[in-house]
């Protein structure tokens, strides 16, 4: 893998992320619990279709292979997502969503922390401007873990019982990919090292504050979502968010 | 299965300033179960498309409001007392608000 395609997969594996996260939470619009979250979910799926797209943008124009932002979303099959695997999971009940935007939230915000010292201008601007947004979505998720967790019996069962799911799925959070090693060893990113122990911390505040217990896999872990190997979720989320630009090609508004 | 016709949280007034140092303005009302969640709602509801850069929410029981009654007694005393309204000074140039 030279140097400009590891930036390439480097790119597709954050982009994708917040793409596939973004899409994710846009079907709750509609569905949420009261109007006031209903608006708060979809502002956070704009944030992060905001983000995917500043960021493959980035990608088509590095890899030079005349693919705009439209095509790498639209026209690439499940195999060629770098997407982390939390993303494609379905929504759940309301606690494994907030879960989901908790775990991902907290790992978005060291990463870009990280990215914001990269020496390539471009992804260091993308860290700078998308680190804002994800502090908010820690906020709103944090807020919403521990008041679920340190609220009813019902309500702490199914946030207690999200996160044990979850935990499933977060070490491939934290999976080295072989474009990680070359942007690393390259100096165009810092060292990623610390990552997940900055991660842990922070999530472990806030699930000792919300009265639950740090969750434990109790089954084999999943990894393998930067590497291309992806749940069953992928494929049918991308059919969804697919299907239109598929069946009319360069259809537009 | 009980019945509860109000499952509603709280209702809750936000006011926002559209820059520092202007006034607070009346938003809009929202429904939150504490402070903290009626100033997260608040901020995407009110404030997401940079309308504020700062937001106060306050419990819609803790104000105290007039009511169309009192509107007599309140209001239409000053109307016939042109003394009692600063007509009759020049707002300095390059005031824009007071």
């Amino acid at each position: 893998m030279t140097k400009q395609e590891a930036l390439v997969d480097f790119c597709l594996q954050i982009g994708d992320t917040s793409l596939i996260h973004g899409q994710r939470l846009a079907e709750w619009c509609g569905h949420a619990p009261i109007l006031e979250e209903d608006i708060a979910l979809t502002n956070i799926s704009l944030d992060l279709i905001g983000q995917a797209r500043m960021i493959l943008t980035y990608a088509g124009q590095t890899e030079n292979k005349h693919r705009d932002e439209d095509k790498l979303s639209f026209h690439r099959d499940a195999w060629d997502f770098r997407n982390v695997l939390i993303a494609e999971l379905p929504n759940g009940d309301f606690a494994f969503t907030m879960g989901k935007i908790f775990l991902l939230g907290f790992y978005m915000k060291n990463l870009f922390t990280v990215l914001s010292n990269s020496k390539d201008p471009s992804l260091k601007a993308f860290a700078e401007k998308s680190l804002k947004e994800v502090i908010y979505h820690c906020r709103h998720a944090a807020d919403w873990v521990i008041r679920l967790g340190d609220g009813t019996i019902e309500s702490k069962e199914r946030m207690q019982k999200a996160l044990n799911e979850l935990a499933l799925y977060t070490d491939d959070l934290f999976e080295v990919s072989e474009s990680e090693k070359i942007l690393v060893q390259e100096k165009l990113i810092p060292s990623l090292a610390d990552l997940k122990t900055n991660w842990s911390h922070d999530i472990a505040a806030v699930i000792t504050q919300a009265t639950l217990k740090l969750p434990q896999a109790n089954n084999a872990l999943r990894l393998g979502g930067k590497a291309g190997l992806h749940t069953e979720h992928l494929g049918h989320i991308l059919s969804d968010m697919q299907f239109l630009q598929r069946a009319y090609p360069d259809a537009k508004w | 299965m009980a019945t509860n016709n109000d499952t509603q949280l709280k209702l809750w007034e936000v006011f926002t300033q559209e820059k520092a140092g202007a006034s607070f303005e009346h938003a809009g009302s929202l429904r939150a179960s504490d402070n903290e969640m009626a100033l997260l709602n608040a901020r995407d509801v009110y404030a997401r498309r940079n309308e504020a850069v700062n937001i106060w929410v306050v419990p819609s029981e803790s104000i105290t409001a007039s009511t169309p009654e009192d509107q007599g007694p309140f209001f239409d005393p000053a109307n016939d007392k042109a003394y009692r309204h600063p007509n009759f000074y020049k707002t300095p140039a390059g005031i824009k608000q007071i």
